[in-house]
């Protein structure tokens, strides 16, 4: 692999230095204050490891921690990774944050569940599900921008996909013809933004704009307008199966949640994998890599830089058009007006968070993922937190990953630049 | 000798210039032919049609007596033909192997990128022509003088016949350029045809079997080296008598301007450019910076400039030692310069003329007053400095980039020398200029040396900097090699220290070289 | 480097044809092919037509007379709800002179009015995006910034009691300019400092805002009561208006104007305003001219904030005198394609707002009167703005000659 991996080894200035072994002394203090006091000595907290349900074959017990133990052996951790930084600096400050940041949410998990059950698996489950339609923009994004082409307009394209998803599927009564059209449907519309911005040069960010307010607009017209007077015509598709991999379904925690899924998820991670394939072992790959690095380089080796960016561009919203099908016929089996709510962004923020590389990006949308279901199991925990401000979390984590200090992640070189051949 | 490649009539017009107009052309096959021509000739534009980039107005192309049509560098490379561009089209961040294979990959079993079949091929290619490189490096980590050997084994790796060069010269120290020759030298013997384009003289006598000279985007004429010297091919390229001697008094040189003492500086990706440099500038002389382009002196520039910060180290502008200087302050000390990247650092392209010619200053009176701007005061500044320095324009309202190169430079040089300066940093001041402008920005350089400015220029070209320099500094990896005087100094000698080679070695051997004292203006 | 000399006077000529162009033609048609194609669009949708054309052979005529009524009626109903009723405005001020009255009159002028209540938040954020892009940022923050102005102005409205008027009122302003000030700073200072890319953290801001007012509704700034609202701001902080209920037009309008007036100065009339501009062309050549790169990010998206915030302050302080459940957004999208249709200045973006007020009050008119469903504005803003930034595809449809357009450079890459 040529690329730079995730975690980009730099040496640390004094000044991070000091910032980063401070905040994970902060955390651990934090952990210490807001955690362990609101506990008491005798609690455990109990993660479930098995789903309910029939065909597990090894039922392995829950795990139960003993509350204040465990939130201090965590505090220890941290405190000693703040220690080590300030003292001796680090190189692989990726790592180490990553670590102190585990270290800082199992605190809050276990705090959460305090003389309580929660299920581990089942938080694992909402985690792969809720970053499905993550990653699949991510990839949508990486596709796109390795050809040096920023997408904007995917939260436009999953928000149009949903919609002719279940219209067509409710019309056909088949699920598969509905998440073809959606695929169709994905590849029209970044069909649209890549006319826009390589023929007619539009802004990158401009095109991609009007295509989400036209997204917005034209899904909220169709679904008052013929949707919501025809419910059982238009908008109720049902949703797509679950696939169940007989024998590996039954591994203890991993088995049901990666084994028995949607078929969506399997989707996904078969895009992954292709994705990144296609992108680093193969011709084709090699040739989008370079025109979105260096499009003049390409140009004068006879590559149609032109061709490139459109095939990969409208490949790119075929994947997003998976996404918006997992929206309704993945998920819920009906179309509501603006339903995405920014997991396009999301996606986006996942892309750079992984560095533009489809593996890293699936990474980066399964933490996304987590932020996302571990808001949902809190509400469920009813903890002294308003649900407001765990939703929040998701978007304050893609802010501060934005602003590159976990490390600055390097886009293609002529990422946002239109080509003009002479 | 056969003619391999004929050009007949070549005409190419962009909306408001003739670039190439009915342009012949001959190569002979295993000969080397120098397309000689000043900045903005039409020499890069022929170069683009012959391999497919650009498609001519009228003309044709005939291979080996045969028509041909060219419609892209695809029929191009298929022809034979390769080209070596002036600035390379190499990805920084793939490997040598990668950039070497783009376009015309190997697969196995149809799907997979082999790597390891072009690696051993740019191997052996490495052998047979004397191009050492390692197939595995990544681009960005080689030396400016290795890629552009990946330039050449890519062109060799797609079989090519005919070789263009376009100014491969530009980016090498003279000890490099000596090492480019014997490569092409190499790749004659083995039966390749070469065209060679460059602006600059010197070279095209050392090299060339046949020279063809453009101007204005018309062929002057073709000549043999042994028929002309460099002041007749100067002439052909200008159209007039050039004087090919800067001529200057002898410098006064009055209290230090400029002291910079143990400099480090990172650039931004934390290398260490700027390696411990200690140098100081009177005011009346001219100190020019030497050395090939990448070893320090852009970041050196920088960090004079308020723009980089420094490690470590001082800074004594007038004396005033400047700590963690910005931009502004810099300026307001009566600092002038003129910047590498004319479009990029020097002028706001959509701006008026007008607003260009304050960048610097719109915020003190009389263009200001308070917050408010002085519309008519700015105006009627702008109005002076176009006559003043010759800009040629209809109008100070047009944005600047309506402009030719040679006209921005003299905008940037307006502003910057109309101001009240003690210190002038000029970096790279003439680069892609055509002569009239060259002869225009030095005399005004002299000009202000004379009046009592101390002057720093930074060139990559060394007989710009032997022209100027009353004294000459010489970079080399982030580090002074020496100063010397440059009346004491050879071109072949500082040519020695610019390659890294020690004073004390460099005397020797630049003792035993030919002494060619001549001082040229570059072209 | 290939030099390729000083434009020719043909080409100046074509400058200075394309600078009419573009102010003032691109725009307009840009306006009409959109409108054109919302009524394609009506057409396509309406039974009426559909049905007709289903027997176009028949009689062509109806099927044509059909398509025609759906799109007049639709059209009509934008126009006229949003405008009134052009008779019954000149009717009522008849009667006014001669008699006094002013029922009818206040009756006749209430849609005109309504229509610059709206278009009065489209001006502030306008020129919030507008003076982003002359500053080469992407403010698509204009929705969060609009929430948290309208917080903010709402609390200072409801909760001081003490003061009179002519503090209150510009105190509760400054409240909502600040929030939003704040609101926009924070992606300027992260771009600055760390070159975090505006556009997402903007949008990440704003799903901040809105989930932020979500939860101030339902908690610190609940009203008694069931429904998740605001208390209602005092009469103190109201932005005066200029006629009785049910008319809502006050002071906001007008201050939307000197606001647009003063981004005018302040943009070319003054330093900072050059060194915005400056920065916004070419920041690397601000930065070597001694221009402070850091500095006017954060102020041009300060300033920007500031102004999103006061479209929410203008609508809190006007029109709605508290915040709701239904407190509407929308906004940040529309100024986008505002700041494009007036080419970022500030006379060009408060025509393209009025212009947005009137097609926007206008829709719910639509909606009710001819059932089509408001969103259809936002499909045809969508199309409007494709238009202005793609010029050749009006140059395409009206066989327009050579039309040489400048295109601001908008992006450079994610920083």
């Amino acid at each position: 692999m040529t690329t730079p991996s995730i975690h980009k080894i730099e040496p640390t200035s004094n000044g991070r230095r000091i910032a980063i072994g401070v905040s994970l002394l902060v955390s651990a203090l934090f952990i210490f204050l807001f955690f362990v006091r609101n506990t008491q000595p005798a609690q455990t907290a109990t993660f479930g490891t098995n789903l309910s349900g029939p065909g597990q074959a090894i039922q392995i017990p829950d795990i139960v921690l003993p509350v204040q133990p465990t939130l201090y052996l965590l505090i220890g951790i941290t405190v000693a990774l703040g220690a080590w930084v300030l003292v001796r600096g680090t190189q692989v400050v990726g790592w180490l944050i990553s670590i102190a940041v585990f270290c800082f949410v199992l605190s809050f998990l276990v705090w959460a569940t305090q003389d309580n059950s929660f299920s581990l698996v089942g938080m694992l489950n909402t985690t792969l599900i809720s970053s499905i339609p993550i990653a699949l923009a991510a990839l949508c994004g990486v596709m796109s921008e390795r050809a040096a082409v920023i997408n904007i307009a995917i939260e436009g394209i999953l928000l149009i996909s949903a919609q002719t998803a279940v219209v067509a599927a409710t019309l056909t009564h088949n699920l598969y013809i509905g998440l073809i059209v959606a695929i169709l449907t994905g590849a029209v519309v970044a069909a649209i933004h890549a006319v826009l911005v390589i023929r007619f040069k539009v802004d990158q960010i401009v095109s991609g704009t009007a295509v989400n307010i036209f997204a917005t607009g034209a899904t909220a017209f169709i679904a008052k307008f013929y949707l919501q007077k025809d419910i059982n015509l238009l908008n109720n598709s049902g949703t797509l199966p679950t696939i169940i991999i007989p024998g590996l379904s039954k591994i203890p925690i991993l088995g049901p949640v990666f084994f028995d899924n949607d078929l969506i998820f399997y989707i996904t991670i078969v895009l992954v994998i292709l994705v990144h394939f296609v992108l680093f072992y193969t011709p084709w790959g090699l040739r989008t890599r370079a025109v979105g690095e260096h499009p003049k380089a390409a140009d004068t080796l006879g590559i149609n830089v032109y061709l490139m960016r459109y095939v990969n561009v409208i490949l790119g919203g075929m994947i997003a058009g998976v996404g918006g099908a997992y929206f309704t016929i993945g998920s819920v089996g009906r179309f509501d007006q603006d339903m995405t709510n920014g997991k396009g962004f999301i996606g986006l923020a996942a892309m750079i968070f992984g560095n533009w590389n489809p593996i890293g990006a699936y990474l980066a949308s399964l933490l996304f993922g987590f932020a996302d279901s571990l808001q949902l199991k809190m509400q469920i925990l009813s903890i002294p937190i308003p649900s407001e401000f765990l939703a929040m979390a998701p978007y304050i984590v893609t802010i501060i990953v934005l602003t590159g200090v976990i490390g600055r992640a390097v886009p293609p070189a002529a990422d946002g630049k239109s080509y003009e051949k002479q | 000798m056969t003619i391999i490649l004929e050009l007949r009539s070549i005409t190419k017009a962009f909306p408001g210039v003739l670039a190439n107009d009915h342009i012949d052309l001959q190569l002979e096959e295993g000969g080397i032919l120098a397309l000689l021509g000043e900045n903005g000739a039409g020499k890069t534009t022929l170069m683009n049609i012959l391999y497919g980039l650009y498609k001519p107005d009228e003309g044709e192309i005939l291979i080996r007596g045969q028509k041909v049509e060219i419609h892209g560098p695809n029929d191009a490379i298929a022809h034979g033909i390769g080209m070596v561009h002036q600035h390379f089209m190499l990805i920084p961040v793939m490997t040598v192997t990668e950039n070497v294979m783009l376009g015309v990959e190997p697969t196995r079993s149809g799907i997979i990128l082999d790597k390891s079949k072009v690696a051993a091929r740019i191997r052996e290619i490495s052998e047979q022509y004397n191009l050492e490189v390692e197939p595995d490096a990544y681009v960005k980590d080689l030396p400016v003088g290795i890629q552009q050997r990946v330039e050449i084994i890519k062109v060799l790796y797609r079989e090519a016949d005919i070789l263009i060069l376009d100014e491969p010269t530009a980016v090498l120290t003279p000890q490099e350029v000596e090492s480019l020759f014997s490569i092409l030298k190499t790749l004659i013997a083995k039966g390749k045809s070469i065209i060679f384009i460059t602006h600059k003289l010197k070279e095209v006598m050392a090299i060339a079997d046949r020279i063809t000279v453009l101007r204005a985007g018309r062929t002057v004429g073709t000549v043999l080296p042994k028929e002309v010297n460099p002041e007749k091919l100067a002439t052909m390229m200008v159209g007039r008598e050039v004087n090919l001697v800067v001529h200057k008094n002898p410098p006064r040189p009055k209290d230090i301007a400029l002291e910079v003492k143990e400099l480090f500086v990172r650039d931004e990706r934390k290398n260490l450019t700027v390696n411990g440099i200690s140098f100081d500038v009177h005011k009346g002389e001219v100190l020019g910076i030497a050395g090939v382009q990448g070893n320090g002196q852009t970041e050196l520039v920088y960090a004079l400039t308020g723009l980089l910060p420094f490690e470590s180290g001082e800074i004594h502008l007038l004396g005033k030692n400047m700590h963690r200087p910005t931009p502004r302050q810099i300026l307001e000390r009566g600092v002038a310069h003129v910047p590498e990247d004319r479009q990029k650092h020097g002028l706001v392209m959509s701006f008026p003329i007008y607003d260009n010619l304050v960048l610097c200053n719109y915020y003190l009176p009389p263009f200001a007053k308070g917050a408010s701007l002085q519309q008519r005061v700015i105006i009627s500044n702008g109005d002076n400095l176009i006559k003043q320095f010759d800009v040629r324009t209809p109008s100070g309202q047009v944005a600047v980039s309506t402009l030719s190169g040679g006209n921005q430079q003299k905008v940037i040089v307006a502003r910057e020398f109309s101001r009240p300066i003690q210190l002038l940093i000029a970096s790279q001041p003439t680069r892609g200029l055509d002569v009239g402008s060259i002869e225009y920005i030095h005399s005004r350089i002299i000009e202000k040396r004379d009046a009592g400015t101390a002057v720093l220029v930074v060139s990559s070209e060394l007989d710009e900097i032997m022209a100027l320099s009353d004294r000459i500094a010489v970079m080399y990896r982030g580090q002074i090699m020496e100063i010397v005087e440059a009346s004491k100094a050879s071109k072949e000698y500082v040519g020695l220290l610019m390659a890294g080679i020690h004073p004390s070695e460099a005397q020797k051997a630049a003792a035993e070289a030919e002494q060619g004292t001549e001082v040229e203006r570059v072209f | 480097m290939e030099d390729k000399g000083n434009q020719s006077d043909k080409q100046k000529e074509e400058k200075r044809v394309s600078g009419l162009v573009n102010n003032l033609l691109l725009p307009l048609l840009a306006v009409l092919t959109g409108l054109l194609a919302g009524a394609v669009i009506i057409a396509i949708t309406n039974v009426d037509a559909l049905t007709a054309w289903g027997h176009f052979f028949q009689s062509p005529l109806k099927a044509l007379s059909a398509t025609w009524s759906a799109v007049a009626t639709a059209y009509s109903a934008l126009f006229l709800g949003a405008i009134g009723n052009p008779r019954a405005i000149v009717s009522a001020f008849q009667t006014y002179f001669a008699t006094g009255q002013t029922d009818t009159l206040y009756k006749a002028i209430y849609p005109f009015t309504e229509s610059l209540v709206t278009a009065t938040p489209y001006i502030f954020a306008g020129l919030a995006v507008a003076l982003g892009f002359r500053g080469g940022l992407f403010n698509i923050g204009a929705e969060g910034q609009f929430y948290v102005g309208a917080l903010g102005s709402c609390y200072i409205g409801y909760s001081i009691t003490t003061l009179p008027w002519f503090i209150h009122l510009p105190l509760a302003l400054l409240g909502g300019a600040l929030a939003g000030a704040i609101w926009g700073a924070i992606p300027g200072y992260l771009k600055a400092k760390f070159g975090a890319h505006e556009v997402v953290t903007t949008i990440m801001m704003n799903y901040v805002a809105m989930l932020l007012t979500s939860w101030l509704l339902e908690g610190p700034m609940k009203a008694s009561g069931y429904r998740p609202v605001t208390p209602t701001i005092q009469t103190t902080a109201e932005l005066p208006r200029f006629f009785p209920d049910p008319l809502r037009f006050n002071w906001g309008f007008f201050l939307g104007l000197a606001a647009a007036a003063f981004v005018y100065w302040f943009l070319f009339k003054t330093t900072l305003g050059f060194e915005i501009r400056a920065v916004g062309s070419n920041p690397d050549a601000a930065k070597y001219a001694g221009m402070s790169v850091v500095k006017n990010f954060v102020l041009v998206m300060a300033l920007s904030g500031a102004l999103a915030g006061l479209a929410g302050s203008a609508v809190v302080l006007g029109p709605d005198l508290w915040i709701g459940e239904g407190f509407s957004g929308g906004y940040g999208f529309d100024s986008i394609a505002l700041a494009l249709l007036g080419n970022s200045h500030p006379v060009g973006v408060v025509l393209a707002a009025l212009l947005f007020g009137i097609l926007r009050f206008g829709a719910t008119s639509m909606q009710s009167l001819a059932g089509i469903p408001i969103d259809i504005i936002s499909v045809i803003q969508s199309l409007i703005i494709i238009f202005v930034a793609a010029p050749e595809i009006i140059r395409w449809l009206y066989r327009l000659r050579n039309i040489r357009v400048e295109q601001t450079v908008l992006t450079r890459g994610w920083g």
